[in-house]
């Protein structure tokens, strides 16, 4: 009993270890094989109607409300110690430095990760992936390099978006719900928001949250078992593991860019 | 779906990230922030800054014309060497005095200056002589209790 307990354990660390190598091994692979996806642009931009341009809609729309949440409650406590006029740097700061590249990471992660495992996932299952190596063409050069490039050049795009349209909604209604003054919300936020320190380590935070997503939804798909079973259980793996990388990404990165100022 | 169609709505894509970009670089940050290449640095010292942090606003009739670039304690004079990087557009002339202020009651300190008569205009790594330290709370309700604590005593 204890005895084959242990062995569990061992086995399950094994595995882990594998298939962390694995998945490193992977990811350097796809860097080595991604002249392709720039040679044939049009694969890539293919991709990224699929992961980034049908993305818009929630991304978007997920935005608005986030920022007009966040102008109603940010009121609501600033408004306690009478300075609202600070709404506006509230919501831009959150927003750019946290909310949009995570959330966006979060909305990319259910909305186009786990598409990419599902797909790669049946191309496996079904064996289309051992045809093109029949026909001497590269899966990981035709099939996964582009959807990596794709989705690492989508997601600051959409994290862009996301903050944007948040900072509208909450502009929306600080302003013309509440009735904020209009002059100092925008001009304390650019009082407050700098350039490089705040909106480039945004970006430099989405790029970062593109490449751990795409990577893992894609690794998941590759080493997915080719089954109904295998594939569904991917999916949920590429969910779940993207989504606490994103968080524990941002929680390292945050540490890194915002400790020593303010 | 259509190679065409495909390409125009990716680039309608991309060109929506770059205006929200932009958007967020021109409208909700401040690109206009003074830049190395158009500014001058002169250094004011103080006995106690309070509050102050790097990159607050330096104001002079209540415009910004300059950031904080750099605070340092000095271990020769133990007071705080301050860094204030000024805008090329606006001269100051040489007897300017700084001082440590808060906006509001709660807000954030900034550096107000005060220009003085002087002919000469200073210049780069020059120095503000005349100084106002930042006004600490504690200290000014200290000096209040004191000042009660002496009248109350019968002479």
């Amino acid at each position: 009993m204890l005895r084959r307990s242990i062995e569990g354990l061992g086995q399950r660390t094994i595995e882990g270890v594998w298939r962390i190598g694995f998945a490193a091994r992977f990811f350097g692979v796809m860097l080595l094989h991604s002249g392709t996806a720039f040679q044939r642009f049009g694969l890539t931009i293919r991709e990224m109607y699929f992961s980034g341009v049908l993305s818009l809609i929630i991304i978007l729309v997920s935005g608005l409300f986030v920022g007009m949440v966040l102008g109603l409650q940010g009121y609501e406590t600033l408004q306690r110690y009478g300075s609202e006029s600070a709404l506006g740097t509230l919501v831009a700061l959150s927003l750019v430095r946290e909310l949009g590249p995570v959330l966006a990471g979060l909305l990319f992660a259910s909305r186009a990760g786990s598409a990419i495992t599902a797909e790669i996932g049946l191309m496996k299952a079904t064996e289309q992936l051992s045809a093109m190596e029949m026909m001497a063409v590269d899966p990981i050069a035709r099939v996964v390099a582009p959807r990596f490039w794709a989705g690492v050049i989508s997601m600051p795009v959409l994290a862009a978006l996301f903050s944007a349209m948040g900072i509208f909604g909450g502009y929306l209604v600080g302003v013309h719900l509440i009735g904020v003054d209009e002059g100092s919300f925008w001009s304390q936020m650019q009082g407050a928001v700098d350039f490089e320190q705040d909106i480039l380590n945004g970006v430099i935070k989405s790029v970062v949250f593109g490449i751990a997503i795409t990577t893992i939804a894609l690794f998941e798909g590759y080493d997915a078992p080719p089954t109904a079973e295998g594939v569904s259980g991917a999916t949920t793996r590429t969910v779940v593991t993207s989504s606490l990388a994103v968080l524990a990404l941002d929680f390292a990165l945050t540490a890194f860019m915002f400790r020593g100022i303010n | 779906m259509n190679r065409t169609v495909l390409d125009l709505w990716v680039g309608l894509f991309v060109i929506a990230g770059i205006v929200s970009l932009l958007f967020l670089a021109l409208k909700v940050g401040s690109m206009n922030t003074v830049k190395t290449a158009d500014s001058y640095e002169i250094i004011a010292r103080f006995d106690n800054i309070g509050g102050l942090k790097p990159r607050a606003p330096v104001k002079s009739a209540g415009v910004v014309v300059g950031r904080v670039a750099d605070i340092r304690f000095d271990n020769e004079t133990y007071e705080a060497a301050v860094t204030l990087r000024i805008d090329k557009r606006y001269a100051f002339p040489m007897d300017t005095s700084a001082a440590i202020m808060t906006s509001g009651l709660l807000g954030e300190q900034y550096i107000g200056l005060e220009a003085g008569g002087d002919e000469q205009k200073l210049k780069d790594k020059d120095r503000i002589t005349l100084t106002q330290s930042a006004v600490v709370l504690e200290n000014l309700i200290g000096q209040f209790i004191y000042g009660k604590a002496q009248e109350g005593t019968p002479q």
